[in-house]
């Protein structure tokens, strides 16, 4: 296969083909340099640079984004900040905000672009996460990318499509209905000699056009492009060492930034004594109110100058801990927000043969992306470059603006490839530090975090309590559901049981209200709040089935009447090879399902539970999800992949130890992260449903594995886990009841 | 200062360094080979895996001095003539990776492996990485790959 086979995925500035060129020759390349072609570019000048071509500009379709709006106070553009770009050669450049983590939007996104304007995919370009240069985008998260900011794009492309197919009309002299269109090329239908190129009509034309929001999108019968199974597009890149992520930016007289750190959260800096390092030849030392970094052009040396710093903190007593943070956060919790109340609970207890009240814990887990955050910033003429490992491209760029008190218009932020996020990318922390010492130095700076920073600056999943009270009436059915959610907000606790008396009640949000709860930074992971919810709502249900002494699946399907939900449920029965029986039935097996970000999700698994030590082992897990059209079936089955790996990690092993604000986990030979040696048999699958728009698919996968594998230790051994993670500590303890 | 000679990607390589200084970080800055990460600094996740003298090591705790008159192979030197490696052919065919950040650590791991065993049980193969770490789950088709690269030789 030819190594070029791809062109090069986010930024597309090129620079990773320039160091593939030595990388090739076997030569030691020079250190990467992002080539700025246009390094503090305006916007009216990269226009110019584009040259002649079609600019697209999106406006904003209703529905999902006036959700957005109202909670940024900002939306996709309205005003011209957004495009596509058409170049007279016929290749197009897909701007968007969003950024490509590892979820395979630089490939999906293209699909969509191509499908929709009627071109190959190949000629599709994707320039990512640049504020200057794309459309304003709250961030990537929440599986939000493909079913929000995927109307805007495919709208802008369809619009692309009329405005050619009628520029092409008036060059062929012809109506629209005489012309077809194969990959960019419109051809008179009768008589194929006469044809015209989309870069053609570009290129001749320069116009600019809005999108009117009513173009007709390609219907999923008539896909080409979408709905078919692509390779990652960044995959050659990757595989070979080429693909930049922040830490791989080079700027030339650049230092590397090590910053004082606190030993715990709360900690005040009493004295520090600087001396030593600043004895140490080409090392530079920043003090600027709470910032004291040390720098030198050898990342290693601002290590070893930060090591000779000494300071002393006032460290707070520590008020809580892992084990006694359940307790505290139900005393801090604020006031519920009560959701979907139904019936009469008191009505719905009396007709109940079996009560049910369990209470379900999980502690705090670390986003643990294997890059570390990390950002390079200069600032040049006036202008703030800041390459970031960032989800959050366009909030990042505020953050800096306040931070050094500057127009966001003179922050520029450019975002290389992300090495994982999983929501904890969000921050931007790292970013600020590197703008902040690169303006104060009038030196590029990069700040790349420690493992340890990265443990200790992590936006936690947040630690949660969930009471449940429920109870099942003579025929089997659910009479009642009170549930109440401490800290991890209300994502996953809709009630898709058909329950005639039901109460949900959310005490706090995931992302730390009230202030101070938490003794320290928690936020979204991927899919916030829903494992949680999902753990104890699914661990609920099998516990009534089995009370009640119906079969697990049997037990859903009888108290459920959504379509979808039924639907998927029984095609991962069928492809697991469910057969009925009353759990505790000693195989080992479990099942959960759920809906996240729009997608219905039927998870099923089987464990092994070693009794005398507790330890469990995940043999397979068959997972079916109902997401509505999906756009690349080979990107949607690796995101389920990646749910079901990452997730055995949060229902076995992650959690943070800590005590008060010192956390006690800072590097992988203490915090576990699951390994090729729990690798299970993984079977996942879309069931198709082309009625849908497309839905979320980074996340839902993920958010039954906790539910999934309790069911299935519990059905293994009749133990009953309240508690995430199910260490082997706990599954002993169970087990002796 | 001193003078460290070895091998790199094929190349013999003269450095006048700091001989302390690791082997990732002067690959990473004075080499500009930016294709082995940092993700732990200690070892634990093997992000920053080169091959040296045939064996996958963690660069990260291998000094510059180490690799003097060794033979180094990072990832930018495994694709030949401008051909993708076959593990690194596979890896594409099996869409094995996501963020893609551990993935140089794991295909020189397996790559290790191949050499000293060109048909390893998938038992060996999940032995061989069960210290590389992948935070976005794509150990299935990681395993996949490095089985298609074996059955390709």
């Amino acid at each position: 296969m030819a190594e070029d086979r791809f062109e090069g995925g986010v930024g597309g500035d090129g620079v990773a083909g320039r160091r593939a060129a030595g990388a090739e020759r076997g030569e030691a390349a020079a250190p990467a340099v992002w080539p700025d072609a246009h390094p503090v570019l305006a916007r009216r000048d990269f226009l110019k640079l584009l040259g002649g071509g079609i600019l697209i500009l999106f406006t904003v379709p209703g529905g999902p984004f006036a959700l957005a709006e109202a909670q940024r106070r900002r939306s996709y553009p309205t005003d011209p900040n957004a495009y596509l770009h058409i170049a007279a050669d016929g290749s197009v450049t897909v701007y968007t905000g969003k950024i490509e983590m590892g979820q395979g939007v630089v490939t999906s996104l293209a699909q969509m672009a191509a499908e929709e304007l009627g071109v190959a995919l190949e000629v599709v370009r994707m320039v990512m996460g640049d504020t200057d240069l794309c459309p304003w985008d709250m961030g990537t998260f929440g599986s939000m990318s493909t079913p929000y900011f995927g109307p805007a794009l495919r709208a802008a492309a369809a619009e692309a499509r009329a405005v050619l197919m009628s520029l092409a009309a008036e060059r062929l002299q012809a109506r629209e209905d005489e012309l077809v269109l194969e990959n960019g090329i419109v051809f008179l239908r009768a008589d194929r000699s006469k044809w015209v190129a989309f870069g053609q009509l570009a290129a001749g034309e320069k116009i600019a056009r809005r999108v009117a929001g009513e173009a007709r999108l390609t219907p999923p019968g008539e896909f080409h492009v979408m709905g078919k199974p692509v390779w990652r597009r960044d995959a050659v890149e990757k595989v070979t060492g080429r693909a930049i992520y922040a830490g791989d930016v080079r700027a030339p007289g650049m230092l590397y930034a090590r910053v004082l750190r606190p030993p715990a959260h709360g900690a005040t800096l009493k004295r520090v004594d600087v001396s030593a390092a600043e004895r140490m030849p080409g090392v530079r030392i920043v003090e600027e109110n709470d910032l004291l970094a040390v720098l030198h052009e050898d990342p290693e040396q601002a290590a070893k100058a930060l090591e000779s710093v000494r300071a002393e903190y006032e460290v707070p007593k520590p008020a809580v801990d892992h084990t006694s943070i359940f307790a505290h956060l139900v005393s801090v919790a604020p006031p519920a927000e009560e959701l979907d109340p139904r019936g009469d609970l008191a009505a719905g207890a009396g007709k109940s043969r079996i009560v049910i009240e369990q209470r379900y814990l999980n502690g705090y887990v670390a986003h643990a992306p294997i890059e570390t955050h990390t950002a390079l910033a200069r600032s040049q003429d006036g202008k703030m470059t800041v390459w970031p490992s960032t989800q959050t491209p366009f909030p990042t760029q505020e953050r800096i603006a306040r931070a050094l008190d500057l127009d966001p218009g003179d922050v520029r932020v450019i975002t290389p490839f992300v090495g994982g996020g999983f929501g904890g990318k969000s921050a931007g922390l790292q970013a600020e530090e590197a703008a902040r010492l690169a303006a104060i130095t009038g030196r590029p700076v990069q700040v790349a975090w420690t493992r340890a920073e990265e443990f200790f600056y992590d936006t936690f999943r947040p630690a949660a309590v969930v009471d449940v009270r429920s109870g099942v009436d003579q025929a089997g059915k659910i009479a009642f559901w009170d549930y109440a959610v401490y800290f991890a907000g209300s994502r996953g606790t809709d009630q898709y049981y058909d329950v005639p008396n039901n109460r949900i009640r959310v005490h706090g949000e995931w992302m730390g209200d009230p202030a101070g709860a938490h003794p320290f930074a928690v936020g979204p992971w991927r899919a916030p709040g829903a494992n949680t919810n999902t753990f104890a709502k699914e661990s609920q249900i099998d516990t009534m089935a089995s009370r009640a002494a119906i079969d697990p699946l049997e037990f859903r399907l009888h108290n459920l009447s959504a379509a979808r939900m039924l639907r998927v449920l029984r095609a991962a029965a069928e492809r697991f090879g469910w057969k009925s029986a009353v759990a505790p039935s000693g195989r080992g097996y479990g099942i959960a399902c759920g809906i996240d970000a729009g997608t219905y999700v039927a998870t099923m698994a089987e464990v092994e539970v070693e009794r005398e030590t507790g330890r469990v082992r995940v043999k397979r897990v068959v997972c079916a999800q109902d997401m509505g059209i999906v756009v690349n079936p080979e990107g949607a089955t690796i995101q389920m992949e990646g749910c079901v790996m990452m997730g055995l990690g949060y229902a076995l092993a992650e959690e943070v130890r800590f005590e008060g604000g010192n956390i006690l986990d800072r590097n992988f030979d203490t915090y576990a992260l699951p390994r090729f040696s729990w690798l299970p048999e993984i079977e996942t699958f879309q069931i198709r449903n082309d009625e849908l728009a497309p839905q979320g698919g980074g996340e839902p996968a993920i958010t039954g594995m906790g539910a999934v594998v309790a069911n299935a230790i519990f059905d293994a051994t009749g133990a009953r886990l309240l508690q995430l993670p199910m260490t082997p500590e706990r599954v002993l303890a169970a087990m002796k009841g | 200062m001193e003078t460290i000679r070895f091998t790199l990607n094929g190349r013999p390589t003269v450095l006048e360094v700091d001989g302390d200084r690791s082997l990732l970080w002067v690959l990473r800055t004075d080499l500009g080979l930016t294709g082995a990460k940092f993700g732990c600094g200690e070892g634990h996740c093997g992000a920053c895996t080169v091959i040296v003298d045939w064996q996958a090591v963690r660069s990260c705790q291998l000094s510059i001095r180490d690799v003097l008159g060794k033979d180094v192979l990072t990832i930018e030197g495994l694709a030949q003539g401008g051909r993708l490696h076959p593990l690194q052919e596979s890896f594409v065919a099996r869409d094995a990776l996501q963020c893609g950040f551990c993935t140089p650590g794991m295909i020189l791991t397996a790559y290790a492996l191949l050499l000293r065993n060109a048909q390893p049980s998938r038992a060996e193969i999940l032995a061989a990485l069960e210290d590389n770490l992948c935070r976005c789950g794509a150990h299935k088709r990681i395993v996949e790959a490095i089985e298609r690269a074996a059955e390709r030789g």
